[in-house]
């Protein structure tokens, strides 16, 4: 939308193809919260400052060197200049949200979240004239010459073709093709909930590799992190995440436990659970605790499974009564006196055991005790279609093809290609949307 | 998050979509049922009377939300909160008996209101021959000659005590039902002006700055202004009515006054301005995307909107025409509506006034102490 407005406002005139029906507009952008800004003194209801380097040196942190630094960085600095700009087409953001207080330096949230932020955008578009359709998937783009020559698409159900000068794929990941997952995870994929928008087929994705287009990113890669087994497969948003691992011991369906919870801080061990519920039996888990520790993060969706016994926790979540009462008795066996402290790494630990909870390890003895079933959740997929500073699309030869730019989630693995940094998918999608907006204009407008 | 056994079933849908907005909180800048819901941990009846009669139906959590209907969690709070409020409208009433008029509240607003008129135009049509009852009349107690002073004054009187008298107690059942298991409450004075303020400006209709969700998901604080024209216009219209008492009993002046005098410039300005802000809201229910409204309810707010619009429109029809034969009739009609209008007080959606301004009272009660509690931590 970023793009559509500001190739807009470049003087050309704008056609948003949209795959979904109106309410469910805009891709994954309906499942965020906040965009993460570079800034050099308070600005909106960023606190403090928050430096290139600094951002840099984050980003390399979560993606462990798999980005481009050129590309990253214009994304880094343009997240200045984004500000204003939302605000100037009616954006409005918000304190950051309780319980997020650790963001309220380095991310802007949007007042009402993602979805209204993008009613804002929408409004803005149609404002300035911009035409949009709903209930439409792009289906092929060919390419010609070192050109898309046009688009073929499907509205609502009937075959439409459109030519313009020039074309923005802004049509999102693959994670909601489980074909696609199962290519690269086999039937374990089909336990796999999708965390957002049901729309990220990939279709435009594999359209334009099939031309060979250039791809960035790992092919198999996909940022997951284990929600509540409860959820629906597609679209459970931020709501059926949970963050009681740390202060839970995680079981599989023999009852066993499989990783130490308390490796590190949640937030920076979250998106590693996805992969490991992925590797146990069904692609199930459960997160067990007690009485302590409920209260200690922050509520979701779905009630906890509740039980006075651990026996009977175990009849209800449907294991082996004898192995997790046995799993439990060897964890509290093992576990050493420390002080808790949630907020530091404690010296609540483990010791003796093959597989130890090296933090904010307590023993689970005070009923009643409490269940969290685990699924990985799959937020989005890393590779995408290699773009440059333009955000021009690069054919798999080397050389940018003449009209056709991507922004958001298609080429966000040139930047990201491993981790996430909050806020940074949004930051990405604005920034090289206005980029890929200008330069389609400036195509158009030759 | 548990959910009390002893909700009703309204109370308990409302339970089960708040949790689901406690776990997501995007919309917390919105307004302040969003920061009030996070203030408590379990949601009992109380709880949700509180947080139902705070949320002032701007619609913009719904249109902001990513989980409406059709998604599997379906929420839908501005549906579910007028649910929540309009029951608890019943509940508040007294004598509780008469909660029941909250059913079906569209026709027993229209029918009172037809009473109230027919029974005024009766009254009048026995009190005067068919002649008299036509003739032309000006000057200082002109409307008296019409309705006795004596009649008007005591009907109106009763009324108005009776009404005062069933919606303190409703107040007290009100604050006693969101005081029970909700969070700590601090302060006295200076939450009390925090809340007026909020009242008199209806900063919760802003959507958190940018303005609510009106008709659709676009932007706007067209409800908001026409909500004030609509309150500053009854106030000016009750502020008429003061001023004329004052009038009649301390200097010895009998209506009616004439148009440039204190009670008519108020009144006209006032009904006006109710006009406008009846006949602006009436037009938004019906143009609004009413997914996120609840459709039983319409008939209550439609009924209350068109009766404040007849009162304000046959008091300035009664104004412009109070020199011809059509005073004594027109002058019956209007002091049937405003009759009807406060015998219905404590049992339409007026009351909704009285339950939000004290909720508002609880919440910023409610930030006061938990301000308190952070800076003592």
């Amino acid at each position: 939308m970023c793009a559509a407005i500001t190739a807009r406002q470049a003087g050309a005139s704008v056609l948003v193809i949209e795959h979904a029906p109106k309410y469910l507009r805009g891709g994954n952008s309906r499942h965020t919260r906040n965009l993460r800004a570079m800034h050099s003194g308070p600005v909106e209801t960023l606190v403090g400052a928050y430096d290139e380097e600094e951002y840099w040196r984050d980003l390399l942190f979560v993606t462990k060197g798999k980005t481009n630094e050129h590309l990253a960085r214009i994304a880094i600095r343009g997240s200045i200049d984004a500000i204003p700009w939302l605000v100037r087409l009616g954006c409005r953001f918000q304190p950051s949200l309780t319980g997020t207080l650790s963001l309220s330096r380095t991310n802007l949230f949007f007042l009402g979240g993602g979805k209204a932020h993008l009613n804002v955008l929408y409004a803005a578009a149609q404002r300035l004239g911009v035409e949009l359709i709903y209930d439409s998937e792009v289906r092929e783009m060919p390419i010609e010459n070192g050109r898309v020559r046009e688009i073929r698409f499907s509205h609502r159900g009937f075959p439409a073709t459109v030519k313009a000068k020039s074309y923005i794929a802004a049509a999102g990941g693959f994670q909601a093709n489980i074909d696609w997952l199962k290519a690269n995870w086999g039937a374990r994929a089909d336990n796999f909930c999708i965390r957002g928008t049901e729309y990220a087929r990939g279709r435009v994705l594999r359209n334009l590799m099939d031309q060979g287009v250039a791809t960035e990113g790992d092919p198999s890669g996909c940022h997951a992190v284990a929600i509540d087994a409860r959820s629906p497969r597609f679209d459970g948003g931020i709501v059926t995440r949970l963050d009681c691992i740390p202060f839970s011991i995680v079981v599989n369906r023999e009852a066993k436990r499989f990783y130490d919870e308390g490796e590190d801080f949640w937030p920076k061990r979250y998106a590693i659970w996805g992969k490991l519920v992925a590797d146990q039996p069904d692609q199930m888990a459960w997160s067990i605790f007690d009485a302590k520790s409920l209260g200690l993060f922050m509520p979701s969706v779905f009630p906890a499974i509740e039980a006075p016994t651990l026996a009977g926790l175990a009849g209800k979540l449907g294991l082996d009564a004898e192995a997790l009462t046995t799993t439990v008795a060897e964890y509290n066996a093992a576990v050493r006196p420390g002080s808790f402290d949630p907020t530091i790494h404690d010296d609540c630990a483990t010791h003796g055991l093959a597989l130890p909870k090296t933090h904010w390890a307590r023993r689970i003895d005070q009923p009643p005790f409490y269940a969290y079933p685990l699924r990985p959740g799959i937020t989005f997929t890393y590779m995408g279609v290699k773009v440059d500073e333009n955000a021009a699309v690069h054919l798999g030869n080397g050389r940018p093809l003449d009209n056709l730019f991507a922004t958001g989630e298609i080429m966000s693995g040139n930047i990201l290609g491993e981790g996430y940094l909050a806020g940074f998918g949004m930051t990405i999608g604005t920034v090289f949307g206005r980029i890929a907006g200008r330069g389609a204009a400036r195509h158009a407008n030759q | 998050m548990p959910i009390n056994d002893l909700l009703t079933e309204i109370e308990a849908e409302a339970a089960r979509q708040l949790a689901i907005c406690n776990a997501c909180r995007y919309c917390e800048g919105l307004c302040a049922v969003f920061p009030a819901l996070q203030r408590r941990t379990l949601f009992e009846s109380g709880d949700i009377g509180q947080l139902a009669n705070l949320c002032h139906n701007c619609k913009g959590c719904y249109h902001a939300c990513q989980f409406i209907p059709p998604h599997a969690f379906a929420v839908n709070l501005p549906q579910i909160l007028s649910e929540a409020r309009f029951e608890s409208y019943a509940a508040y009433a007294w004598p509780r008996p008469l909660g029941r008029l909250f059913e079906n509240n569209g026709v027993v607003v229209s029918l009172i209101a037809a009473l109230g008129v027919a029974a005024l135009l009766i009254g009048v049509g026995l009190a005067h021959a068919p002649a008299d009852l036509f003739a032309a009349r000006t000057g200082p107690g002109a409307f008296y000659q019409v309705i006795p002073w004596g009649l008007m004054a005591g009907l109106a009187g009763g009324v108005t005590l009776f009404a005062v008298l069933a919606m303190t107690i409703g107040a007290f059942r009100f604050w006693r039902h969101t005081g029970e298991g909700g969070p700590a409450t601090a302060g006295a004075v200076r939450p009390a002006a925090l809340a007026a303020g909020d009242i008199l400006t209806l900063h919760n209709l802003g959507g958190g700055g940018r303005g609510c969700n009106d008709k659709d998901e676009g932007f706007s604080t067209l409800r908001r202004r026409l909500h004030h024209f609509m309150f500053y216009g009854f106030m000016l219209c009750f502020a008429s009515t003061t001023v004329a008492w004052i009038y009649d009993h301390f200097l010895g002046l009998v209506a009616p006054y004439p148009f440039f005098s204190a009670p008519v410039l108020l009144g006209t300005t006032g009904g006006i301005g109710m006009m406008i802000g009846t006949g602006g809201l009436l037009w938004l229910k019906f143009v609004t995307d009413q997914a996120p409204t609840a459709r039983r309810l319409l008939g209550a707010d439609v009924a209350l909107l068109l009766l404040l619009f007849l009162v304000a429109a046959t008091g300035l029809l009664l104004l412009c025409l109070r020199e011809t034969p059509a005073m004594a009739l027109l002058l019956a009609v209007h002091l049937g509506f405003v009759l009807a209008l406060f015998l219905l007080l404590p049992y339409s959606k007026f009351v909704h006034g009285l339950y939000r301004s004290l909720a508002l009272l609880r919440d910023r009660r409610e930030r006061a102490a938990s301000l308190h509690a952070h800076s003592k931590g």
